[in-house]
């Protein structure tokens, strides 16, 4: 056993267990709220700030996405403390973006005393019964005693197998008690296979059919991320010449300007993958998940392929598409298997159906984008020239609408875990704080947000942590007074009648004022790139909220309900 | 097509377990037509025994979801043919009933029931089978009179020679050991 933090045989509380099992985790940055039921636990944490570096938030669900952002960038466990009631009650959104975006994250909640529980005491909730549905796993601590072993067990399965979120619910009195502290960490549960065996079998009957394809197409989703899995993905499609797509959550996990790159699936997804989907005679799906938004219409998908799919968790097998060849296991472990077994190959034939793709797209949608006619600013232009500025190589987040599809789009990665976004969920709000998380967990590395003025003030109060912590968070707000996701789909399907979706907006630049966070104006195209210029020189944080043509679309587009392949250029 | 499905589910004994399993079943739409849950042959594992009527293609998928929770150790999904299967059924009728005629004496005796407690005002009686069997048993005994009805879930053992859950759990341990 390794030696662990705190390990002596003289009693200590609850409260300080918790610190000390987390630093035991090697836990060294947490983002959280403090409140009635778990001031003890900030009361212990006190005398630990050496150790722990705790960021407050101003909401609790600012706390959570923070924890996200920084999970993302880093591949540690994100760590977040709440108190009870209203506090674990703000945190369920983060949790259950964690949850469908497969984030590691140990969610600590304060609860009331465990004689008061099912009372309705003061700020309690049922919050075991809550998150049920939306963790990995979750358990009401109520002895002192249990709280190293819970939050061994929390860690590890929050971390291992398909990562998710943990959360822990202890009570008031089991903060308090007192016991002999000692750690373990966990490896082993045995109700909890994190690993699926890989049955070699589907490994020789996969190769057999890459082999064979003439039209093969690898999906690239998360999974490689997850699983470390760049590298091994790389030679696994190199070895085979391979065209990859990726999903939004897939995307930097092989740089941007790859020969085999053939663009992003799904629904704002590039034209070329969406439309060959249904060309292709082989899809490799490689720790992807077939969501809805990058099928589109199921009945209607990859209709003339068979489908591999390489994935850690065998409740993803069959959920959405059929697997011909199912392949269960860590992709970092499966591709290497299978790259050995395939033999080289050359798919340039195929690849050029791509690029003819490509370029349709690129002269259609691309180019006027980046260099629009028009006199209004146009969302693709900012991103792109954004991407230039920092070497198309900074950590990008973002929050969620059409800016998050230009964003995904236009800017490009040369490093992997460069892509902070909620894909399954869709938070609104989520950016902002999750930006927060991301520099902390990568302090060396710029991180740029991409916000639209809607989600924006969903957590606008997040500027108060950035100030008050001083995180160099670079802000691009791209402002079309719209809400303008919901507002494009009410243009296309609802016969422009635009309920609900015009913002009256305040003086973000006033709010910013306020905020202490320096920023600046941009509502004409001449002052674009001086601002630009300003935000990636700034040492500190920095906003530039860019006034851009209210009514811009994200293009192409499947329709909700058609098949991929029905991709629409306008 | 819909079929009847038996799951049997492994599981940690922990506070919320049966929640953990029963949301699987309502996130797909599955209707539960019966649950049992109690402690299994293997100390600290529990076992429930759920009967759903659905695709073979959905309970599949429920399957996948239910082992990805924590605390389940393991379920296993059968087919009607696959297991050998009982309920048990309580009817209170009035005892008047039973004096009457011999009719109702008639009706234990053919159904393999028996008579549990017998007090002046009622008389309840058991049977065990499966649920076609106790059904058929009430629809006769209503014309009696009957108060109160009452069958339990289902309890079922495969028609395997082994235990499954022992088998895996063994496999399990040799895995551990590997590992360590």
């Amino acid at each position: 056993m390794e030696t662990t933090e705190g390990t002596k045989k003289k009693k200590i509380t609850g409260s300080e267990a918790v610190i000390l099992s987390l630093i035991n985790e090697g836990v060294d940055v947490l983002f959280g709220y403090p409140g009635g039921a778990i001031m003890p636990v900030y009361d212990a944490m006190h005398d630990y700030y050496d150790k722990l570096n705790h960021i407050l938030t101003r909401h609790e669900q600012g706390a959570l996405h923070a924890a996200q952002g920084y999970a993302r960038v880093t591949g540690k466990v994100g760590v977040s403390i709440v108190t009870s009631g209203p506090g674990a009650t703000n945190a369920v959104t983060g949790i259950a973006d964690a949850m469908i975006d497969s984030t590691p994250l140990v969610v600590i909640s304060g609860q009331v005393a465990s004689s008061l529980l099912g009372t309705d005491a003061f700020q309690e909730t049922d919050v075991v019964g809550i998150t049920q549905p939306i963790t990995k796993w979750n358990y009401q601590i109520k002895n002192a005693a249990d709280i190293p072993e819970a939050i061994a067990k929390a860690f590890y399965i929050a971390k291992s197998g398909r990562p998710g979120p943990v959360l822990l619910d202890i009570t008031k009195d089991a903060q308090f008690g007192e016991f002999e502290y000692e750690y373990k960490k966990i490896d082993f549960i045995r109700s909890y296979r994190p690993l699926p065996k890989t049955d070699y079998s589907q490994i020789d009957e996969a190769a057999r059919l890459i082999n064979l394809a003439k039209k093969p197409m690898a999906l690239i989703g998360q999974g490689v991320i997850l699983g470390g899995a760049e590298k091994e993905a790389l030679e696994f499609l190199e070895k085979a010449d391979i065209p990859f797509a990726y999903t939004l959550l897939g995307l930097s996990a092989i740089p941007t300007e790859h020969r085999l790159n053939i663009g992003m699936l799904g629904m704002h997804g590039h034209y070329a993958p969406n439309v060959k989907t249904n060309d292709a005679d082989l899809i490799i799906a490689i720790g992807m998940r077939f969501d809805d938004r990058v099928t589109g219409n199921l009945d209607k998908y990859a209709k003339k392929a068979k489908v591999i799919h390489l994935d850690i968790d065998p409740a993803e097998v069959n959920k959405n598409v059929y697997a011909d060849v199912p392949v269960l296991g860590n992709v970092k472990d499966t591709l290497p298997l299978l790259t050995e077994k395939i033999s080289p190959n050359n798919h340039e034939e195929w690849l050029q159906e791509f690029r003819a793709l490509i370029n349709v797209e690129t002269q259609k949608i691309i180019n006027k984008q980046i260099n629009p006619a028009e006199e209004g600013i146009l969302m693709g232009e900012v991103i792109h020239k954004v991407s230039e500025a920092f070497g198309n190589d900074a950590i990008m987040v973002t929050d969620v609408g059409q800016h998050q599809m230009m964003a995904a789009r236009y800017f490009k990665f040369k490093q992997s875990r460069s892509v902070v976004t909620s894909g399954g969920l869709g938070t609104m709000g989520f950016g902002l704080p999750a930006a927060i998380g991301a520099k902390m967990g990568k302090p060396d590395r710029p991180v740029v947000l991409f916000a639209g003025d809607g989600g924006f003030q969903m957590t606008i109060q997040e500027l108060g942590t950035i100030f008050q912590s001083n995180i160099p968070v670079k802000v691009v707000l791209l402002n079309n007074s719209f809400l303008g996701m919901v507002r494009q789909w009410q243009e296309l399907f609802f016969d422009k009648r635009y309920a609900m979706t015009e913002l009256v907006n305040p003086d973000f630049q006033t709010i910013c004022k306020g905020y202490h966070m320096p920023s600046e104006l941009v509502d004409s195209r001449e002052k674009l790139d001086a601002a630009i210029k300003n935000l990636v020189e700034q040492d500190g944080p920095y906003l530039i909220e860019v006034v851009v043509e209210k009514e811009g679309n994200v293009f192409p587009m499947v329709p909700a309900g058609a098949s991929v392949s029905d991709i629409r250029l306008e | 097509m819909k079929q009847e499905f038996t799951i049997s589910i492994y599981s940690e004994n922990h506070i919320g377990l049966l929640s953990q399993v029963s949301t699987v079943f309502t996130r797909r739409n599955v209707n539960i037509e019966s649950i049992t849950s109690s402690e299994s042959a293997i100390p600290g594992i529990h076992k429930i025994t759920i009967v759903a009527i659905t695709e073979k293609e959905l309970i599949d998928k429920v399957q996948t979801q239910l082992d990805k929770r924590i605390d389940v150790v393991k379920s296993f999904v059968f087919t009607e043919d696959e297991v050998i299967h009982q309920e048990i059924a309580l009817y209170k009728v009035p005892t008047e009933a039973i004096l009457e005629s011999n009719e109702v004496e008639r009706l234990i005796r053919k159904h393999n029931a028996r008579i549990l407690e017998i007090s002046k005002e009622y008389t309840v009686i058991e049977k065990t089978g499966h649920k076609s069997e106790t059904q058929e048993l009430f629809e006769k005994l209503s014309q009696f009179g009957v108060t109160q009805f009452t069958r339990s879930g289902r309890v079922a053992v495969t028609k395997l020679k082994k235990e499954l859950l022992s088998s895996y759990l063994d496999k399990l341990e040799n895995e551990k050991i590997i590992k360590d």
